[in-house]
């Protein structure tokens, strides 16, 4: 039989379609364990390569031969040598190209809607690892919120559409991924936009978002409105684009709410989220669109692939949002967090432009889930 | 620390470094030590792993230049 390559698009809209698909993921342990490619009708066996190395025959009469199959590693060099193996046995498997190197780095976007004066707004979802990013575009001009590092992605994006990139701003100071907000200034002559209670360690010029700062998009047809929200960091900012839609950055989720531990001041901070949860935002209107910057689990997924919901809804349904004991909220988001994302300290020092690693080593660094939430 | 044999795993990517230790094991005998020299930065893991698994011990573990070096005692 022969192998097929599947590539990371592919798998997404398995994931959106929630498609049948079974994963024999070829990673050792430890690594599939900590994270894998999810989705609601995915099945899967773990089985490091290097148990393998001797014949699948052992294996065989636990792979199903009635829905697809895709082999997945780290890179992709064991998953064609697992892919081969299977088809000189006899059966019809794939592989993920680029394997969870790739996964970690696809983006797919999803338009979100039309905003009210001509114009929309995107949501690029970063399936494997939960980020998501906004693409705000109005009458030729766009803004881009919370970019990644893989910022020819935008780039080529804009591109199609017919945008310039005018703004980009980060929401606050990332700890769980590597911000591509700086490069994209840099190559586009965009103003870069940071909340200047994040940035004070930062080691670059940027303009500084303060609460109550309009920005115009596409000459006064949209306007961002800045909305200051600390908690998850000191100076994490909200958006509230084209009065309709809100852009809560780590503070808010769908199913979760931020952490206010990975700078290092959960304790000092921990007041400042409350505010901002069940003060701040709950004097919004309860018609607002959220608009995340992570997911965490593949259920706060909408039908589309879209990850958004009404304020109103969460007030109800979001158990972060209706815990009414203060202590009680305080132990939530200090007590029993998640583990810490990985290379987190390294990360915040990358987006500070304190350190510069190489993209090899910007990839390892942003291996796994983002773990900015707790529940 | 003395190795009974070396084995040149730079530059290859990943299974190859795991595919030639495993072929260099089957070489010595019991309790000798194979040292393996690796540049693509999953092979810590999953030696690490794969040693576990066959019950192999790793003795000693060093980077130095982005060169990986392993010393395993054969189980």
């Amino acid at each position: 039989m022969t192998i097929t390559r599947m590539n990371s698009a592919e798998v997404t809209k398995k994931v959106f379609n929630k498609e049948q698909l079974f994963i024999l993921d070829v990673r050792n342990e430890s690594d599939f364990q900590d994270w894998k490619i999810e989705g609601e009708n995915f099945e899967y066996l773990n089985i490091p390569y290097f148990e393998l190395l001797d014949g699948v025959e052992g294996i065989l009469d636990k792979i199903p031969t009635e829905k697809p199959v895709l082999v997945v590693c780290a890179k992709e060099g064991s998953s064609i040598m697992v892919a081969e193996m299977l088809s000189d046995a006899g059966m019809a498997v794939s592989y993920l190209e680029g394997g969870m190197k790739a996964w970690s780095e696809h983006l797919e976007p999803v338009k979100i809607g039309d905003l009210k004066d001509g114009g929309e707004i995107y949501q690029f979802v970063r399936i494997g690892k939960g980020c998501l990013s906004y693409m705000v575009v109005s009458n030729g001009e766009a803004a881009i919120i919370d970019a990644t590092r893989m910022t020819h992605l935008y780039l080529e994006f804009a591109e199609r559409i017919g945008a310039k990139i005018n703004h980009v701003f980060d929401t606050h100071l990332h700890a769980d991924h590597i911000s591509g907000g700086r490069k994209i200034a840099e190559e586009t002559g965009a103003t870069y936009w940071l909340p200047p209670k994040d940035a004070t360690e930062v080691t670059f010029a940027y303009e500084p978002l303060v609460d109550g700062k309009d920005v115009e998009i596409g000459k006064v047809n949209i306007n961002i409105h800045a909305l200051y929200t600390p908690g998850h960091t000191i100076g994490s900012t909200s958006f509230i684009v084209d009065g309709t839609y809100l852009l809560s950055g780590d503070i808010l989720f769908i199913d979760s709410i931020g952490r206010p531990d990975l700078a290092g001041l959960a304790q000092d901070w921990v007041g400042d989220l409350r505010e901002s949860l069940y003060k701040r935002y709950k004097d919004l209107s309860e018609d607002l669109t959220v608009l995340p910057a992570h997911f965490m689990i593949i259920d706060e997924l909408n039908k589309d692939g879209s990850v958004s919901e009404k304020l109103g809804t969460l007030y109800r349904k979001n158990h972060g949002l209706n815990i009414k004991d203060e202590n009680e909220f305080r132990k939530m988001v200090t007590e029993n967090l998640p583990p810490q994302p990985n290379a987190y300290q390294e990360i915040r020092e990358t987006n500070m432009g304190k350190i510069n690693p190489d993209e090899e080593k910007q990839r390892e660094m942003e291996i796994g889930p983002n773990r900015c939430a707790v529940r | 620390m003395e190795a009974n044999k070396v084995l040149d795993a730079k530059g290859l990517a990943c299974p190859m470094p795991i595919v030639k230790t495993k072929k260099a094991i089957n070489e010595i005998e019991s309790g000798q030590i194979l040292e393996i020299h690796a540049t693509d930065k999953g092979a810590k893991n999953d030696l690490t792993a794969w040693a576990k698994s066959g019950g192999h011990e790793i003795m000693k573990h060093e980077e130095e230049n982005d060169i990986l070096k392993f010393w395993i005692k054969k189980a």
